[in-house]
C-alpha cells in the first residue's frame, strides 16, 4: 500500500502488535489467551507490516521460512510431552520448576513449552497461508 | 499465577500417582515418535538431500517401536497411558490391545517399505514440496489411531491422517491429480464429517467419550439410548473411509493419480484405518447392535466385494485395476465383521493384516511394471517377462497372494471367513467369498497373460529401462517373503490374532487396564 | 430450548444437504462449510445447554462453588472448528485450482483421471 502515513506506522503498530501476542501468550495459563489467540494476532501483526511494506520485507524480517517457524513449534509440543517421561509421570503432564532470576521467582513449565509450541505452529502455519496469499494479490 | 503451594485436595482420585513403568511408554511413543521426526524434516528446508535418510531412519525406528510394542502387550496384556496424569475417563487415554499392536506393527512395516521404495520414486522437486514430512505426519495419524483408547481422539488422529493424506495426493500437482484429489477430498471430509456427528450423539447420550468407558456403560444404556442410530451412523462413516459398496466411488477416481509410492501407502494404511475403527466401534464397544446390524452388513460386504472385482475385471490400466482390489478385500473382511465370533472377526483382522502387505507390493509392482514396459495400461504394456524374470515371478506371487490361492497370506484368512461364514449357515456369503477369489484369480491372471506373457510389439518399450533399481526390488520382493512366510507358517501370527479377536469380543482386560479394579 | 436448537441443526443439515448434493464445486464447497457448523451446533446442543458460569475454580477454593457450564462439548466444538476450517481453506485452494487447470467447476465434467474414452485393451493373447 502506497500510503506514507501507514507505512510510517507499521513498524510500531507491527513491534507492539507481536509484543501484545507474546503477552496474551504468557497470560493465558489461567486467564483468557494462549498459544492459538496469540498466535493469531502475532499473524495479524505480520499481516499488516505485508501490507505497508511488501512480503519480501516480512519473509526478510522473520528470517526463517515460516514452514520452519511451524516445525519447529510442533518439535517443541512434542518435547513438552517427552519430558515427563524423565519425570516418570504420563505423557504431557505438566511439570513445574520455579528458579529464581534477580530475586525474582519465574514458574516455568512444561504446559508453557507446550503453548510456546502451539503459537510457532499457528504463527508458521496461517503467516504461511497469509503472505503467500498477499503475494498472489500484489500480482 | 500458579505459585509452590500445596494442594488442598486429595489427588489420588484424579490423578495416576503411582510413577510410570518405562516399558508403558512404547504406548505413545510411536505418534510422538512420528510427529518429532515430522517436526524435524518440516524444520530442515534446506538440506534437503537428507530428508530420504532421516525418514527412512525414522520409519526403521518406527518399526522396533511398535515391534517392542507387540510384544510388550502379548506379554502384559493390554497396556494404557492417560495424557497428563488425569485418570480416565477424565484423562484422553491411549489403550493399546492386540489388535491395535497388530494394525500399528504392519502398519509400520508398511510405510518402511515405502519410505525405501521413495528413494527412488521421488525426485528432488517432491522433496522440496514435502513428501517426507507428510509421510512422518501421516504415520503419526496412522499409529494415533491405531493406538488411541478416546474416540475423539481417534477423529483427531483420522484428520491428522487426512490432511497429510491431502498433501500427499497432490504432490506434483498434475491435472490428472488435482482432479482425482477433487473428489478424493471432499468425501473423505465428509465421510469424517459422518464421523463426528455420529461422535457427537455418542457423547450425548454417554457423556464419555472413552471407549474403556463406552463398552462399561452400553449395557445400560440400551433401553434408553438411540444406539442403534448411533452404530448405522458409525457404519456409514467407517465404511465410506474403507470404501464399502454404495459409498466407495471416491476410491477408483482417486487412488491411481498420485505417485506410486503415495497409492501404495494410502492402499496399505487408509482404508484399512476405517476397517480398524469399524472392528474396534462395532465389535467392542456396541457387539449388540453389530448382531442386529449383521445382514445389513454381510450384504453390503458380499455387494463390495463383487463390485470391486468385476470393476478389477473390467479395467485395462494396472493402477486402477488394484484399486478395485482393494474394494472388494474391504468386501471380504466386512463380511468377516458380518459374521462376527472369534473366526470371523479373527478372519476379517487377518485379512485386513494380509490386505495391508498385498496391496502396498502389488501398488509397487504396477510401478516396476511402468518402469519396465513405460506405461500402467494393458494396451500397451507387453512383454514384462521376457524384460525381467524375476519381477514376474514376484508379480505372479503377488497375484496368488490376493486372490487368496495357498501358499500365500491371503489364503488363511479366506479360509477362516469361508469356515466361520458355513458354521453360522450363511452359505451366500461364502459363496460370495469364493466366487469373489475365483474372479480375482480371473482378473490377475488375465492382467498377467497380456502384459507379462504377450510379446512386444517390435521396437516398442526399447526406451524403457530394463534394470531395476534395488531400492524398488528390495521393498517389493521384501514384502512379497513376507506373505509367502506368513502363508508357509501362518501359526504364530494365527493364534495372536485370534488372542486378538477374543480381546475384542471379551473386552474384560481391555477394561481392567484403563480403569483397575473397577470393571465388572 | 433444546428443541429449537435441535430445529436449527436440522435446518442447517438440510442446506448443507442440498448443497452437496450439487454438481457444482463451489456450492458443494459452501455445503461443506455450514455442514460443519451443522455438526458443531449439534455437539453443542449435545452437550447439555445450560446458563452456567465458566467451569473455573475460585482462588482458595478446591472445587466449583454451583452448576457450570460443561468445558467438554466447548474443547470438542473448537477443536473441530481449528479443523474444519483447515479443510475448508484446503479444499477452496484446491477447487481454484482445479477451476485453473481443469477449466471447469463442473464436476460432471472432470473426468481427467476417469476417461470417459479410452484405448479397448487388447482382446486376444
Amino acid at each position: 500500500m502506497r500510503s506514507v502515513i501507514f507505512r510510517a506506522v507499521a513498524p510500531f503498530l507491527t513491534s507492539l502488535m507481536v509484543l501484545f501476542s507474546i503477552f496474551v501468550l504468557l497470560r493465558g495459563h489461567n486467564e483468557p489467551g494462549g498459544g492459538f489467540i496469540g498466535g493469531l494476532v502475532a499473524v495479524s501483526a505480520l499481516a499488516v507490516y505485508g501490507i505497508a511494506c511488501g512480503v519480501e520485507t516480512v519473509r526478510r524480517a522473520i528470517y526463517f521460512h515460516p514452514m520452519a517457524i511451524a516445525g519447529a513449534g510442533l518439535f517443541a509440543a512434542t518435547i513438552a510431552g517427552l519430558i515427563s517421561m524423565a519425570a516418570r509421570v504420563p505423557f504431557m503432564t505438566g511439570l513445574w520448576v520455579y528458579p529464581s532470576l534477580l530475586g525474582v521467582e519465574v514458574p516455568l513449565s512444561t504446559v508453557m513449552l507446550f503453548d510456546c509450541g502451539v503459537y510457532l505452529v499457528v504463527v508458521g502455519a496461517i503467516s504461511s497461508i497469509a503472505l503467500s496469499l498477499e503475494e498472489r494479490g500484489g500480482e | 499465577m500458579a505459585v509452590s503451594t500445596s494442594p488442598l485436595a486429595d489427588l489420588s482420585a484424579a490423578l495416576v500417582l503411582e510413577p510410570v513403568a518405562a516399558a508403558d511408554w512404547l504406548v505413545i511413543l510411536p505418534v510422538a515418535w512420528c510427529l518429532a521426526f515430522g517436526a524435524l524434516l518440516v524444520m530442515l528446508r534446506r538440506p534437503i538431500g537428507l530428508h530420504p535418510f532421516i525418514a527412512v531412519a525414522g520409519l526403521a525406528g518406527l518399526v522396533v517401536i511398535d515391534g517392542l510394542l507387540l510384544q510388550h502387550v502379548i506379554a502384559n496384556g493390554p497396556v494404557t497411558m492417560v495424557m497428563g496424569r488425569w485418570l480416565p475417563p477424565f484423562g484422553i487415554a491411549f489403550t493399546v490391545d492386540l489388535t491395535g499392536a497388530l494394525f500399528a506393527l504392519v502398519a509400520s512395516i508398511v510405510a518402511f517399505a515405502g519410505g525405501i521404495y521413495s528413494l527412488a520414486d521421488i525426485n528432488d522437486s517432491g522433496r522440496r514440496y514435502g513428501f517426507y514430512p507428510f509421510l512422518m505426519l501421516l504415520m503419526a495419524g496412522v499409529s494415533g489411531a491405531f493406538l488411541t483408547g478416546d474416540i475423539f481422539n481417534l477423529y483427531v488422529w483420522f484428520e491428522v491422517l487426512l490432511i497429510s493424506s491431502f498433501g500427499l495426493i497432490v504432490l506434483g500437482s498434475e491435472r490428472e491429480q488435482i482432479d482425482g484429489a477433487v473428489k478424493y477430498g471432499f468425501l473423505n471430509l465428509v465421510a469424517t464429517t459422518l464421523f463426528l456427528i455420529a461422535t457427537g450423539y455418542l457423547y450425548a447420550s454417554f457423556g464419555t467419550l472413552n471407549m474403556a468407558d463406552i463398552a462399561r456403560k452400553a449395557e445400560g444404556l440400551r433401553g434408553t439410548a438411540p444406539l442403534m442410530t448411533l452404530t448405522t451412523l458409525f457404519l456409514l462413516a467407517f465404511g465410506m473411509k474403507a470404501a464399502a459398496f454404495p459409498v466407495n466411488f471416491w476410491l477408483p477416481a482417486s487412488y491411481h493419480t498420485p505417485r506410486v509410492v503415495v497409492s501404495a501407502l494410502f492402499a496399505g494404511l487408509l482404508t484399512k484405518v476405517g476397517i480398524y475403527a469399524l472392528i474396534r466401534v462395532t465389535v467392542m464397544l456396541l457387539p449388540l447392535e453389530r448382531e442386529e446390524l449383521s445382514f445389513v452388513i454381510a450384504a453390503v460386504g458380499a455387494l463390495t466385494m463383487l463390485v470391486g472385482v468385476f470393476g478389477a475385471l473390467a479395467q485395462s490400466d494396472f493402477r486402477r485395476m488394484l484399486g478395485y482390489l482393494v474394494i472388494s478385500g474391504i468386501g471380504s473382511i466386512l463380511a468377516g465383521i458380518a459374521v462376527g465370533g472369534p473366526g470371523g472377526i479373527g478372519g476379517a483382522i487377518f485379512y485386513a493384516l494380509h490386505s495391508m502387505l498385498v496391496m502396498t507390493a502389488l501398488y509397487f509392482a504396477s510401478g516396476v511394471a511402468a518402469k519396465l514396459g513405460g506405461s500402467f495400461s494393458l494396451s500397451s504394456l507387453a512383454g514384462l517377462y521376457r524384460r525381467h524374470v524375476g519381477f514376474a515371478a514376484i508379480s505372479l506371487m503377488l497375484a496368488f497372494a490376493v486372490s487368496g490361492l495357498p501358499p500365500f497370506s491371503g489364503f488363511w484368512p479366506k479360509v477362516m471367513l469361508v469356515k466361520a461364514a458355513l458354521d453360522i449357515g450363511a452359505w451366500w456369503l461364502a459363496a460370495a467369498l469364493l466366487v469373489t477369489g475365483f474372479l480375482t484369480t480371473i482378473a490377475t491372471g488375465r492382467f498377467f497373460l497380456l502384459a507379462y506373457w504377450r510379446d512386444a510389439a517390435e521396437g516398442e518399450g526399447a526406451t524403457a529401462e530394463a534394470r531395476i533399481p534395488a531400492v524398488i526390488l528390495l521393498p517389493l520382493a521384501a514384502l512379497t517373503l513376507l506373505t509367502l512366510g506368513i502363508g508357509l507358517y501362518p501359526e504364530p501370527l494365527l493364534s495372536t490374532i485370534q488372542n486378538a479377536a477374543a480381546g475384542l469380543s471379551e473386552p474384560s482386560s481391555y477394561l481392567n487396564s484403563v480403569f483397575p479394579g473397577a470393571a465388572r | 430450548m433444546e428443541a429449537w436448537f435441535a430445529l436449527l441443526v436440522g435446518i442447517f443439515f438440510t442446506v448443507a444437504i442440498y448443497l452437496l448434493l450439487s454438481k457444482y464445486i463451489i456450492r458443494v464447497l459452501l455445503g461443506v462449510a455450514i455442514l460443519g457448523n451443522a455438526v458443531n451446533l449439534l455437539i453443542f446442543t449435545g452437550g447439555r445447554l445450560t446458563r452456567g458460569v465458566p467451569p473455573v475454580i475460585p482462588e482458595g477454593a478446591d472445587a466449583l462453588s454451583g452448576p457450570a457450564a460443561n468445558a467438554l462439548p466447548q474443547a470438542l466444538i473448537l477443536t473441530a472448528i481449528v479443523i474444519s476450517f483447515s479443510f475448508f481453506a484446503f479444499l477452496l485452494v484446491l477447487a481454484w485450482r482445479a477451476y485453473e487447470d481443469l477449466l471447469t467447476d463442473n464436476t460432471d465434467e472432470m473426468r481427467v483421471a476417469e476417461p470417459e474414452e479410452e484405448p479397448a485393451p487388447p482382446l486376444g493373447y
